[in-house]
């Protein structure tokens, strides 16, 4: 008998356009101390088993058919009063964002006894016992102090700890995990992964892992799940899925992942999963954005970043030996070359994007220099002197659902730049304009009749790139371009931004958490620490001889993806 | 929690020097005193002396000056109709107010909470549409329509509560409490309801929006998958966190309610500082309009300062000791 059964289950969510079926005839199984993944595309359907299991739905969906049962006892359809009994205390739910799903207004203290009285026949004595020693199971130091303390004094990935601690404390035998660890960095990710894996081996729990991390589910999972449009398309043995995937889309998406070992020049077999259009050929070279007005002939790096130092505020006082700071850069100096993509690494708050913004002029940094072209942009006085290097110096921001005004057409997203800048000779050159680069990003021109709402995150992305390049941009700055999206999308916005780079002739600043994804994208990598440039090394001899401690140690954590033939084809 | 009191010390004194400019400023414009002062049978010549030795003739910066060096000892200037004390007159008539205030208050907080709860924990059941209809409308009518009705079938027609005046009161070390007698309380209902009127929509919707945020964040859902019953979920995770909000908006109207409640007061004919006011108006009375102006800004600058202290105190994110970001 299996630790949890789905038989042919049906979720359908019904609205007025009709309805809509989230997951088709679905069967699964999850043994005692097995860890099961279950990946796919954002929308496949992922979480929505997760939530159908311990009957948390987002109304209105239902499910249609198909039954659900826990050690041989069918829990689907059991009444609220019923389902409760369940939740907790047989199965523990770890959800996605740390930041959120803790109270913010309780303390850890009382959210973990709360739970622990709510499903165990225990004092409060006892509650609070089991408290302490539940944080110190999941490597939490001196637990009688954080425990009377406040979520947000909790980093995310202790967060993350506190809520793994809240639903393992009345023992569940079901751990259903969703997306545990894509919030959070590398490192921490590995230590998150590792106890929820120890767990399992200790405790004989179960697991339903969602993710759309491949690294993730080649190391930690037993069995693999595949989900496509609501669909289970694979199922089985974790190696064997990943070595010989059966499904075309299976191995679409192991293509797409961008791998740890080598660096390849394109991510191939991708187009399985968005239907992109082919594009239609542009004659770079006659083609307007193919000029630039302000080519001049100049042979030293292209940007030079020298001595930036910049901190910020963390705790005013009237007295300024009782301020506090904390430095988000601290001496950084490296250069870019015309044409090279230079990437930067490093975990969250290592001021990565400080130093995007530095450059870009969003901030103006406490000392040092940022040199464009020969030129010092510190230097510029005024807002006019520098408008010609905000127009040749481009960002892309990480996430495509806020960077863009919601109540604005894509054409005039697009079109606000080249106006702003005087670019185009006539409205009807940046009609021209904004049509050639929609086509060209892989949308058709069309999209610009649509609001940002109407695409998909992938697709967003898209505009914002079409729009970092309606300046005819030299350096164009990624500040993690793809961290919001799925695997396949990512896969398809990282070939189109190599491809426009070869193109173009394109500089770009890469900024990214994410090790695979730097390797395949940039020349030469910077490693960020606190502020603090550690290393800038050629990206093979980075990845193979990292030369840092702290390079080594964030190398050695990568989840390295493994077992993938197709791609050696 | 110091610098950010010597902060608010500063600021409050900011806010209170332009309300007194514009306070003052306005004086001049609002008629001649010695017409309701005096009688018919006064003479120019003596019109004029008077206002000599009122000191009305003099430029308004040395009336000004004048006016501020007696406020900063404690005078804020006599009444011309009632020949007191100004602050006396205000501190007199402000206990009459502060319980109407504190009456309509407990009005909202005990209906507005229960009501915007349940109306957001039962989206779809009928009380909740009834809930928010009545609410709408309520939003409409004004105050002083309410009252007027309120007056008619609870006092004319139905004779069951009195319509005017504050009934008994009891002295209480200094302070005349009508809460405390039953005729007192029989005269605090009609009034306190009309003034809870024009708030009470507004915290309704507003206890029912920041509930729904509440009801779909995260932690509710995570707190559901804990296994926790509807009762804590509903009354402790997400009450505590419809709060924050409800207070921040709740302190700001607890200030405009003293300040306002003139519509109330003059239907009621309740002894309060709204009433003292509007007299004071109609008679010209120059000194209790200054003050009074000055008076509710103070109320605002304090209440104000209170309510962030208070929602320091409730939110741990909130560090009012002066941490950024």
């Amino acid at each position: 008998m299996s630790l949890l059964e789905i038989k042919n289950l049906c979720i359908e969510y019904p609205s007025r356009h009709g309805v809509h079926h989230a997951i088709t005839s679905l069967t699964l199984n999850i043994e005692r101390g097995e860890i099961v993944g279950v990946v796919g595309e954002s929308g496949a359907g992922k979480s929505t088993i997760g939530n159908a299991v311990i009957d948390l739905l987002s109304p209105p969906g239902i499910i249609s058919s198909g039954e659900i049962y826990l050690n041989g006892e069918k829990i689907s359809g059991l009444n609220n009063k019923e389902m409760r009994k369940i939740r907790g205390s047989k199965i523990g739910f770890i959800f996605q964002d740390p930041m959120t799903s803790l109270n913010p207004l309780f303390t850890i203290e009382k959210q973990l006894t709360e739970t622990i009285l709510a499903n165990l026949d225990v004092t409060k004595e006892e509650a609070y016992t089991r408290s302490i020693s539940l944080l110190e199971q999941v490597g939490i130091s001196e637990p009688k102090l954080r425990i009377k303390q406040y979520p947000h004094q909790f980093s995310g990935g202790m967060r993350q700890r506190v809520v793994i601690a809240i639903a393992l404390s009345a023992e569940p035998e079901l751990i259903i995990a969703d997306e545990p660890t894509t919030a959070l960095d590398v490192s921490i990710q590995d230590q998150i992964l590792t106890l929820i894996r120890n767990l399992c081996i200790d405790k004989n729990v179960g697991c339903m892992l969602v993710t759309h991390d491949m690294g993730v589910v080649s190391n930690i999972t037993d069995k693999i799940a595949v989900m496509y449009k609501g669909e289970l398309v694979e199922f089985g043995n974790t190696k064997e899925v990943l070595d010989n995937p059966a499904h075309d889309y299976t191995r679409s998406l192991i293509s797409a992942v961008p791998r740890s070992d080598v660096k390849q020049h394109r991510f191939p077999l991708v187009s399985y999963i968005e239907d992109a259009e082919p594009l239609p050929e542009l004659d770079i070279k006659t083609h307007w954005l193919g000029q630039s007005e302000t080519q001049r002939e100049y042979n030293g790096a292209l940007l030079n970043v020298d001595n930036i130092s910049l901190r910020f505020l963390t705790k005013d006082s009237f007295f300024a030996s009782r301020r506090e700071y904390v430095q988000a850069s601290n001496q950084v100096s490296f250069h870019i070359k015309e044409g090279e993509t230079f990437g930067l690494v490093g975990e969250s708050g290592s001021g990565k994007s400080t130093i995007a913004r530095i450059i870009a002029g969003l901030y103006t940094p406490d000392e040092g220099n940022i040199t464009f072209e020969g030129i010092n942009l510190s230097a510029l006085k005024s807002e006019s002197e520098r408008r010609p290097f905000r127009r040749q110096m481009q960002m892309i921001f990480q996430n495509p659902y806020t960077s863009m005004n919601p109540r604005m057409k894509i054409f005039n997203i697009i079109a606000e730049p080249i106006r702003f800048h005087k670019l185009a000779a006539s409205e009807a050159q940046v009609r021209q304009i904004v049509h050639d680069l929609l086509d060209h990003v892989g949308l058709g021109r069309l999209a610009g009749l649509k609001y940002p709402h109407e695409f998909s995150g992938g697709q967003r992305q898209r505009v914002s790139i079409a729009r970092a390049l309606a300046t005819r941009p030299r350096l164009l700055i990624c500040d993690e371009p793809t961290s919001a999206l799925d695997v396949s999308v990512q896969a398809q916005i990282l070939n189109l931004l190599k491809d426009l780079q070869e193109e173009l002739n394109l500089t770009m600043l890469f900024i990214s958490h994410d090790l695979p994804v730097i390797r395949q994208m940039c020349d030469r990598v910077g490693v960020m620490q606190k502020g603090t440039l550690l290393e800038v090394a050629e990206t093979e001899q980075l990845f193979n001889q990292p030369a840092h401690p702290y390079s080594q140690h964030l190398i050695s954590l990568m989840p390295v993806f493994k077992g993938l033939k197709i791609n050696q084809k | 929690m110091l610098t950010f009191l010597g902060q608010r010390l500063i600021q409050a004194l900011i806010v209170m020097f332009v309300i007194s400019l514009v306070a003052f400023a306005i004086q001049d414009n609002l008629g001649d005193p010695l017409r309701e002062m005096v009688g018919q049978s006064v003479s120019l010549a003596e019109r004029q002396a008077l206002r000599d030795e009122m000191g009305l003739n003099d430029p308004y910066l040395t009336k000004y000056s004048r006016f501020i060096v007696n406020a900063l000892h404690g005078d804020l200037g006599t009444s011309y109709f009632l020949k007191k004390p100004v602050l006396d007159i205000i501190l007199d008539k402000l206990q009459a107010t502060l319980e109407l205030v504190f009456g309509a208050a407990l009005i909202i907080l005990f209906v507005s909470i229960p009501l915007g709860v349940y109306s957001a924990i039962h989206p779809k059941s009928i009380s909740t549409k009834i809930i928010m209809t009545l609410s709408s409308l309520g939003i409409s009518v004004p105050v002083f329509l309410t009252a007027i009705m309120l007056m008619y079938i609870f006092s004319i027609e139905l004779n069951w509560l009195p319509s005017y005046g504050r009934g008994d009161t009891i002295n209480v070390w200094g302070w005349e409490t009508g809460f405390l007698t039953k005729d007192g309380l029989l005269h605090l209902i009609l009034p306190c309801i009309s003034l809870a009127s024009i708030m009470l929509p507004l915290f309704i919707r507003l206890v029912r929006s920041e509930m729904l945020e509440a009801l779909g964040s995260e932690y509710v859902k995570f707190a559901t998958a804990k296994g926790l019953s509807l009762q804590k979920i509903y009354y402790q995770h997400a009450l505590k966190n419809t709060m924050l909000p409800v207070i921040t908006v709740g302190g700001v109207q607890i200030g405009t309610m003293i300040a306002y409640t003139i519509l109330t007061e003059t239907v009621f004919q309740w002894p309060g500082t709204g009433f003292l006011f509007l007299d004071a108006i109609n008679r010209v009375d120059t000194p209790v309009i200054t003050a009074y102006v000055i008076f509710v800004g103070l109320i605002f600058v304090v209440t104000n300062t209170f309510v962030d202290l208070l929602y320091g105190l409730i939110n741990p994110t909130v560090d009012i000791t002066g941490k950024g970001a």
